[in-house]
């Protein structure tokens, strides 16, 4: 039940705090998976009044109905389960275009989780200031093939094949929010053919 | 100066030389017999006439090929090129920039005629000629900062200046060493740094931001880095990297002092008036082994200076695996003389 632990790294990789309920006109809670134990944890130090002004967005991401029960307990204005990112992401975009003023995000969850919907609601102009996220569960990540372009989710072995153009690629620690990815490049570019055995470096 | 522009390729067959003349004039980036990194800023002055720090957009005998080959990678490619939208003010400023800085300083080539808005820009190498509404975009092929990039040499970027730090928010790149624009644009100063080794560590990148962000409209700064290419493909881009990769599996011991180039990179930043960003050219320069070693100063250091560079360098700059070759090629033009200081030739 502890927030994920990461090996030191890059500059450009994001930096995950915990959630902690604050007062506003509306709260918007979006987590997949584990990031469930983010909001049930949270809501033990949150405010009553909290969650009647709050919308959940819960994409269970292979996680059946571990934490349904709880979710549904929190008492929420709008509880939204999804299966997965892609099915939820209408009504995420729909929420943050709907969004007024005085919002606050909570993100809990997957690095690709987080990172996607920092990406969207700051386009439709939430603060960075105005957003919490919590990492929790797979550290999984997100790539850019910087070949094709194609971006392949959960990547947990390095190196990977591309799932678009098929080359295989390395993970280089560079972050980007804008993709909301990591950068995967040709692992065998200098000696076309020899690439490594895959490890498994993010579970 | 009087100089034939080159007609030549950075691709294929690679058929890119230096004349005498440019060898002579090539930005070498040591001032003494080592390296390491350091905040290496200085005024872009101008400097010893006849030199590529003599004016601000330095023009040479590569600059058609050039153009070509960049209009090559932007159609295999167009995201080479990218503005976010508040960044279209600063494109003008940097259109306004180059026109000027290249009418005033080769007008035998640029000619720049202004009536109030009303634009009149003729590039006789490029056989280019545009009348156009200074900041009306409707007016011009392409958005102004494609359109004047597609004429200057050198990579460029947009950085805007806001919360005590400098956002990469536009540029055109295709010469580059090996970064993403479409990757990296967005980023703020310390982020799209992040993959360099060593630096954070050492303070640079810190002390780096706080000179640049004081940089003022009229007192332009420069600072040269480098990295070493085999053959003279001036698009090493990691979009590529899976085409040109092994290109660097073709260097002999034979062939060294031919296929490979010392790259350097002529790094300017000029405040913009309207917009208050600041523009970052970044200019390659290539040299083969053979062209650099008839400078017998820069044989000697440049031997010195590969040999013993830290390896985690030369394995980011990535030639780690060629540097025995290249270390004994340059052994031959290094009589263990000693050297001058600076970078000059003598």
């Amino acid at each position: 039940m502890s927030t994920s632990k990461f090996e030191p790294s890059i500059i450009s990789r994001p930096v995950y705090g915990k959630l902690s309920a604050q007062t506003a006109s509306h709260n918007l809670l979006i987590a997949d998976a584990q990031g469930a134990e983010a909001i049930i944890e949270m809501a033990e130090h949150a405010p009553k009044s909290f969650f009647e002004q709050a919308h959940i967005i819960y994409i269970q991401k292979g996680t059946a109905d571990a934490y349904l029960s709880q979710l549904e307990s929190l008492g929420a204005n709008q509880l939204y389960i999804g299966p997965t990112y892609q099915a939820a992401l209408p009504r995420i975009l729909n929420t943050l275009e709907n969004t007024q003023v005085g919002i606050k995000l909570y993100l809990a969850g997957t690095e690709g989780l987080i990172g996607q919907v920092i990406r969207d609601a700051t386009r439709f102009g939430v603060a960075m200031s105005d957003i919490q996220t919590e990492h929790r569960g797979s550290t999984a990540r997100r790539i850019q093939c910087v070949h094709c372009k194609g971006i392949i989710e959960d990547v947990t072995v390095d190196p990977f094949q591309c799932s678009h153009c098929g080359l295989f690629l390395f993970v280089r620690d560079h972050y980007s929010r804008r993709i909301a990815a990591f950068q995967g490049v040709r692992v065998d570019a200098e000696d076309p053919g020899n690439i490594p055995e895959a490890v498994e470096r993010f579970k | 100066m009087n100089i034939t522009f080159k007609d030549e390729t950075f691709r294929d067959d690679y058929t890119f030389s230096n004349s005498e003349e440019q060898i002579k004039r090539f930005p070498f980036p040591f001032h003494e017999d080592s390296y390491m990194y350091s905040v290496n800023m200085e005024p872009h002055a101008a400097v010893r006439p006849g030199s590529v720090f003599e004016n601000d957009f330095d023009v040479d005998e590569h600059y058609v090929s050039e153009m070509r080959d960049r209009a090559k990678v932007l159609d295999e490619d167009p995201l080479r090129c990218q503005s976010l939208p508040h960044m279209t003010l600063a494109g003008w400023d940097l259109l306004e920039l180059i026109m000027t800085s290249k009418a005033k300083d080769y007008p035998h080539w640029f000619e720049l005629h202004r009536d109030g808005k009303n634009w009149h820009w003729i590039n006789h190498p490029l056989n280019i000629e545009q009348k156009f509404i200074f900041g009306d975009e409707t007016t011009l092929p392409y958005g102004p900062l494609e359109y004047i990039t597609r004429q200057t040499q050198g990579d460029f970027v947009l950085l805007d200046q806001r919360e005590e730090n400098l956002w990469l928010e536009a540029g055109m790149v295709t010469t580059q060493a090996d970064w993403s624009l479409d990757f990296d644009i967005g980023m703020n100063f310390f982020e799209w740094h992040a993959p360099v080794p060593l630096a954070h560590e050492m303070g640079i990148f810190q002390r780096a931001l706080k000179f640049l962000l004081n940089i003022q409209q009229g007192t332009p700064a420069r600072r040269l880095n480098w990295t070493m290419t085999a053959n003279p493909l001036l698009d090493t881009s990691p979009e590529n990297y899976h085409k040109w990769g092994k290109q660097k599996l073709e260097v002999t011991r034979e062939n060294v002092g031919n296929k490979m180039h010392l790259r350097v990179e002529l790094q300017t930043f000029f405040r913009l008036p309207r917009s208050n960003a600041l523009v970052f050219p970044i200019r390659c320069y290539l040299i083969k082994l053979e062209e650099l070693v008839t400078i017998p100063k820069w044989g000697r250091r440049f031997h010195r200076v590969i040999r013993d560079l830290p390896e985690e360098l030369a394995t980011y700059k990535g030639f780690i695996d060629n540097r025995p070759k290249i270390v004994e090629y340059l052994s031959k033009y290094d009589d263990g003389q000693d050297t001058s200081l600076g970078i000059w030739p003598e």
